[in-house]
């Protein structure tokens, strides 16, 4: 029994993991429930602005990777995050007037508006292969780890190594910051709390003279700034691959759902919910057990409640539990 | 006579492509003075109001602010012109503090509110209490009193209440309309549309009675309170 290697070992494979994990959730989610508040529909079309995002991100990186611009021990993407962020607000702006505005104008149902997102996801999908390729692509540069495996065993002399790799300790910083920049623009900026009050009651706000345009634009450009980043950091941790956005879309909207649509705090509630449930239900626990549990109780099996390849499953059961139980989501938002 | 400072003169007109629901209504208001807009259920009360506002097609008629007409404008227009509407349900952000509330209803406004702010925080003083609580856990007199609060953040000259006393008990309701009467003592005119009929005419200057989106019986208050023809058809009792 060894509680110290246990607990080393659930760090390092379970808790880091899906706290960066869930962090990059969490920012996808807050996007989409941005985007459901004042606009009022699914954008389904977010898993693939990400990867839009990062693609700008990461052609503006080997850019300067080329001409030799770089961060020194922090990887260049986050030079050329500003990049990437910029292009997608543009890209998005402009979808908005080509495409959702006309909708807006008709006072289409949601449905249509999500069915138009979906179409607007194809588009995308289609720009970023054609530019980039559907193959996996590296850019991370940089250290590589903050902590690494070899150098803590050495330092604490634990037969459990810790790595900490730099891209997670990133992804949590960034995190961090991006979200508290955000909850300050929401409660205390006077453009923030115009787009509160408009996802409130949209009536009462034309009422109060606040311009529904404006807030549209700026909640574009909020959900640009979140897509990208949590695009970007999510290629960082593990690699970019446009497919994988893709499917990124069913935990990012788990997640939402789950805190509750529209509410954004719950957004990232949900973003670790779904990363912790992931993660646990995937991980074989079999080393932090043989390491917690007297030597005659140690599991012979891998003790792994679910393969990797059905953790997409995870999300979607717990989305249908939420659905039925808790329609409106653990801190109380919209109806579905 | 001059005209009065806020006119809907002999509106017709209704929702989208439907039918008329107003036939030739006239309502006025006057600075400083409190108009109600009473009458039974159907009678287009609240869409007198809200053709005023300009949330429906005035096909004949016309509204006029000031002399200038408006006919034409938007609701969100109206309200840069000093126009300022409190509806009857939905009108509060539920979800924000309210100091917050208060702070979006002096949105379109570039100087400072801070003195708006104190004068509804004197005229509700419950509001400086509760004013970092959410509008949304307050009870229905509170609620109320945030409502026409953010409506007179905009410093406007016309207030037009949709039955401001809708769902509140009586004694909250003498003591809005306490609020109402001081409201118009600065000047602002006020226009609103009543169930409490009895009530609503004691404290009105003018009162108009409809019936079926007509003008039935136009007169002061106490004129309409003691006519024994409004009396008997709509007020009821004796």
């Amino acid at each position: 029994m060894d509680l110290l290697n246990a607990f080393v070992a659930l760090l390092n494979f379970v808790i880091i993991p899906a706290t960066a994990y869930g962090s990059q959730l969490a920012l996808g989610a807050l996007g989409v429930t941005l985007i459901y508040g004042i606009l009022r529909f699914s954008n389904f079309a977010h898993g693939d602005t990400m990867a839009f995002g990062a693609m700008i991100t990461i052609l503006v990186t080997w850019m300067f990777q080329a001409i030799g611009i770089s961060l020194g021990p922090l990887p260049t993407a986050l030079l050329a995050l500003p990049f990437g962020i910029a292009a997608t607000a543009g890209m998005m702006l402009l979808t908005d007037r080509w495409v959702y505005r006309f909708y807006r104008a008709q006072k289409a149902k949601p449905i249509i508006l999500v069915m138009a997102s979906l179409g607007v996801m194809f588009v995308l999908n289609g720009i970023v292969r054609v530019i980039i390729g559907p193959g996996e692509q590296q850019f991370n540069d940089g250290a590589r780890f903050i902590i690494n495996a070899r150098d803590f065993k050495e330092m604490t002399g634990l037969s459990e190594g810790l790595a900490f790799r730099s891209s997670q300790g990133i992804t949590i910083v960034v995190t961090v910051i991006a979200v508290a920049a955000l909850f300050w623009f929401l409660n205390r900026t006077r453009t923030g709390k115009s787009m509160r009050a408009y996802s409130d009651n949209e009536d009462l706000a034309l009422l109060s003279g606040i311009n529904p345009e404006k807030v549209v634009r700026v909640t574009w450009i909020l959900a640009a700034i979140l897509a990208t980043t949590a695009g970007v950091l999510y290629g960082l941790d593990k690699a970019f691959k446009p497919f994988t956005y893709f499917q990124l879309l069913l935990p990012i909207f788990a997640s939402a759902i789950v805190g509750g649509l529209g509410n954004p705090l719950g957004a990232i509630a949900g973003g670790y919910i779904i990363a912790f449930s992931e993660v646990t239900l995937t991980y074989a626990w079999k080393k932090v057990l043989t390491h917690a549990l007297p030597e005659s109780m140690a599991p012979d099996g891998l003790v792994q409640l679910l393969s990797t390849d059905y953790k997409y499953a995870v999300s979607f059961t717990i989305l249908v539990i939420v659905l039925i139980f808790k329609p409106y989501g653990l801190f109380r938002g919209k109806a579905v | 006579m001059s005209e009065k400072y806020l006119i809907g003169d002999k509106m017709s007109g209704g929702y989208g492509r439907g039918p008329n629901i107003l036939h030739g209504c006239t309502i006025a208001c006057d600075k400083g003075e409190i108009a109600v807009i009473v009458g039974p259920n159907g009678a287009g009360k609240s869409t007198a109001m809200k053709a005023v506002f300009g949330m429906l097609d005035v096909r004949e008629g016309a509204v006029r602010l000031g002399g200038e007409d408006i006919t034409g404008l938007s609701p969100q227009a109206r309200v840069g012109k000093g126009m300022a509407f409190v509806p009857q349900t939905n009108n509060i952000f539920t979800s924000m503090t309210v100091e917050e509330n208060l702070e979006m209803g002096a949105f379109l406004r570039e100087d400072d509110m801070k003195d708006s702010m104190e004068q509804v925080y004197d005229l509700f003083p419950i509001l400086k209490d509760k004013r970092r609580q959410a509008a949304g856990e307050l009870s229905g007199g509170q609620r109320q009193q945030v409502a026409v609060g953010r409506a007179l953040m905009t410093q406007p000259t016309v207030l037009m209440l949709d039955e401001p006393t809708a769902g509140v008990s009586p004694i909250v309701m003498d003591e809005l309309f306490d609020r109402i009467i001081e409201v118009a003592r600065t000047g602002i005119s006020i226009l609103m549309v009543e169930q409490n009929a009895r009530q609503a005419l004691e404290i009105a200057d003018t009162g108009y009675v409809l019936v079926q989106g007509r003008n039935a019986h136009t007169g002061t208050g106490k004129d309409l309170l003691e006519d024994p023809e409004v009396r008997r058809t709509f007020l009821g009792g004796t």
